[in-house]
């Protein structure tokens, strides 16, 4: 995989220039805008909360830049830290710079993002190029992102690693009808190095004690290659609204495979106001080398306790609203809207055990693990 | 020539068959009907920012990634 | 490898094929007659303003670079309307109120032309929204303006006194 790493970058770049090449008249850059929003999660033994904004600015007919800063505040005391560790607080920083450019109907994207927090570095560069065809009934979207990682230990100082992530991706999205649209999406991602979590451990059956666990690292293997496609439909509906169904299939080496199928419906509601809703339902097979107990240790070459590599199914329920000012007396304002979104996710394991759960279970019999947990987005948006 | 190096070259030949062969057929939604498609009910950006935030949370949570949406119809303009 | 030459050559392929091809426009030809209802009342008929310079516009409500385009062709026609021009705005909403709503924010001086069964749009073989084509005194249009960037007006202007001028 090393060796032909750079080929696909290479080739992905070439496309991209090649694609601005066949142009006719032109696609749009986005509005110059202002968009914050409060976001909150809470759940599952964890509050997330944190601003962002994202500040959009146009030079010129042709360039468009925008800058984003995020913050996602830590409280957690979730199953895995309850598990092994203490409470603890943490907060991570996100910013992101970004100038997409318009030639004929083509348009290219560049964008930096650095994430930041005490134990994790992650640094990303990504390229896209929106191409619109056949009197712009067609748009064809290629992307090729690259991060670098350094991931750290809090507490242990000489504790550093690398990670390293690409991404490939490929978007379709056609006008079928005045009234509907489609589109295909598909993304391979590889990624390399450090990828298991310092922190997190396995456990195993104690050999002197058939009653007790033990607890080692988790080991994962240092590549990873995953593929996931995905096909959506929205639909028209007479009285100022619309529908939108979704599925994703997702597989990688590691021998996960998940299914995600969401289904949304939109209202407009007279000229200010829009509702929403929404239900997802998300469903995943465990990696090859996961397991919630092992019977002694080292029993694998490759150890994952994390729950995100288990059998489970979680399912969503989400509403919206968004109210938009009609006419603006503010001067400079073109357009002002505040929007609320709030979704309930509910994820049940299915061989993910709640180490925690009160009462004395032997090793392997505690009840599965489930949780669920609100999301909540506040925004403000104006275009200027 | 042998099957395999044959191969090799349809991928360069599918080109020009498709340019060589049938006529492309014309956009049958015109700039001016996309009325429907333009109104923000039918268009995920109408939400912001805050609408990719979820995918974060997902991210985080689930071994699934990639392939969460990309943009299309709308206005088409210019 | 394979799959990446596979994805190459089809890319390639949709990107000749569907970019490439724009039909022919009305420029060059005479530009077609019709009767549109205007915004004022009375029914509007192209043949009518011959002897004129024209600005013929398509637009509507929902079209982001319409809306930018408005203003200036208020200024222009405000400009040269004394050397015998007119703008004739055709709106193509399926709704008169979204017109309406949109002009009580963006108010202009210039003709507004009904045309919500879009069969102007069809005669004059719209490509894009906005589209401008500029006809000149004998009725012929001369050039077609596909979509809206800041700076075109610029190009309005010129074209407008070179045909004033004839």
């Amino acid at each position: 995989m090393a060796v032909t790493d750079r080929r696909p970058a290479t080739v992905a770049l070439l496309w991209m220039l090649l694609l601005m090449a066949t142009g006719a008249h032109g696609a749009t850059l986005p509005e110059d805008k202002v968009d914050a929003f409060y976001h909150r999660y809470e759940g599952g033994g964890m509050t997330i909360d944190g601003p962002s904004v994202l500040v959009r600015k146009g030079a010129g007919n042709q360039v468009s830049f925008s800058g984003q800063y995020y913050v996602d505040s830590v409280s957690a005391a979730s199953v895995d830290v309850l598990a092994t560790a203490s409470p603890y607080t943490e907060e991570r920083t996100e910013y992101t710079l970004g100038a997409d450019y318009l030639e004929g109907n083509s348009i290219l994207s560049l964008s930096y993002t650095n994430s930041s927090e005490n134990d994790y570095e992650a640094n990303t560069l990504y390229l896209g190029i929106s191409q619109e065809f056949f009197g712009n009934m067609t748009t064809l979207t290629i992307g090729y992102a690259r991060g670098w990682d350094t991931v750290m230990e809090v507490g242990n100082d000489s504790f550093e690693e690398e990670a390293d992530r690409q991404n490939y991706q490929l978007g379709i999205s056609q006008v079928l009808t005045p009234n509907s649209v489609m589109g295909l999406d598909f993304e391979v991602v590889t990624d390399e190095g450090f990828l298991e979590n310092p922190y997190r451990v396995n456990r195993y059956v104690d050999p002197s004690d058939p009653t007790n666990y033990l607890y080692q690292p988790e080991r994962y293997p240092d590549t990873r290659t995953s593929v996931s496609a995905a096909v959506n439909g929205r639909y028209y509906l007479p009285w100022r609204a619309s529908v939108k169904g979704s599925y994703r299939y997702f597989t990688d080496d590691w021998g996960i495979d998940a299914h995600t199928v969401e289904l949304g419906y939109v209202h407009g509601l007279g000229p200010n106001w829009t509702l929403e809703g929404g239900i997802r339902y998300y469903s995943q097979d465990q990696a090859d080398f996961y397991s919630d107990l092992y019977d002694y240790a080292n029993s694998q070459t490759h150890l994952a306790r994390d729950k995100e590599m288990s059998t489970f199914s979680g399912i969503t329920f989400s509403a919206g609203v968004q109210y938009q000012w009609e006419q603006i007396s503010v001067p400079g304002v073109d357009r002002l809207q505040l929007g609320l979104l709030v979704d309930y996710l509910d994820f049940d394991y299915d061989n993910f055990r709640d180490v925690t759960a009160s009462g004395d279970y032997l090793p392997g019999q505690e009840p599965l693990y489930g949780f669920d947990a609100w999301v909540t987005r506040a925004s403000v948006l104006f275009e200027y | 020539m042998r099957a395999a190096s044959m191969r090799r070259f349809l991928p360069c030949v599918l080109p020009v068959l498709l340019l060589a062969g049938c006529s492309a057929p014309e956009p049958w939604v015109k700039p001016y009907q996309r009325a429907n498609l333009a109104d923000p009910v039918m268009l995920d950006s109408r939400r912001g920012e805050a609408g990719n935030y979820i995918q974060h949370v997902y991210g985080a949570r689930e071994s699934a990634r990639g392939a969460e949406g990309s943009s299309g119809g709308g206005c088409g303009c210019n | 490898m394979k799959a990446s030459n596979w994805a190459m050559a089809i890319i390639l392929a949709l990107g000749f094929l569907f970019s490439g091809l724009a039909t022919a426009d009305v420029s060059g030809t005479t530009a077609p007659d019709f009767t549109l209802k205007s915004r004022s009342g009375e029914n509007l008929r192209l043949e009518d303003l011959r002897g004129e310079v024209i600005m013929l516009n398509f637009w509507a409500s929902w079209c982001g670079p319409c809306r930018q385009e408005m203003p200036h062709m208020d200024a222009i026609e405000e400009e040269f309307r004394d050397y015998g021009f007119r703008v004739l705005a055709v709106n193509v909403d399926q709704n008169r109120d979204d017109a309406e709503r949109f002009l009580e924010s963006v108010p202009v001086d210039f003709a507004i032309l009904w045309d919500h069964d879009s069969t102007v749009s069809e005669l004059y073989d719209v490509q894009a929204m906005p589209t401008t084509v500029m006809i000149d005194r004998n009725g012929q249009a001369r050039h077609v303006h596909h979509g809206y960037q800041p700076g075109y007006e610029d190009d309005y202007r010129t074209q407008i006194r070179e045909l004033i001028r004839e």
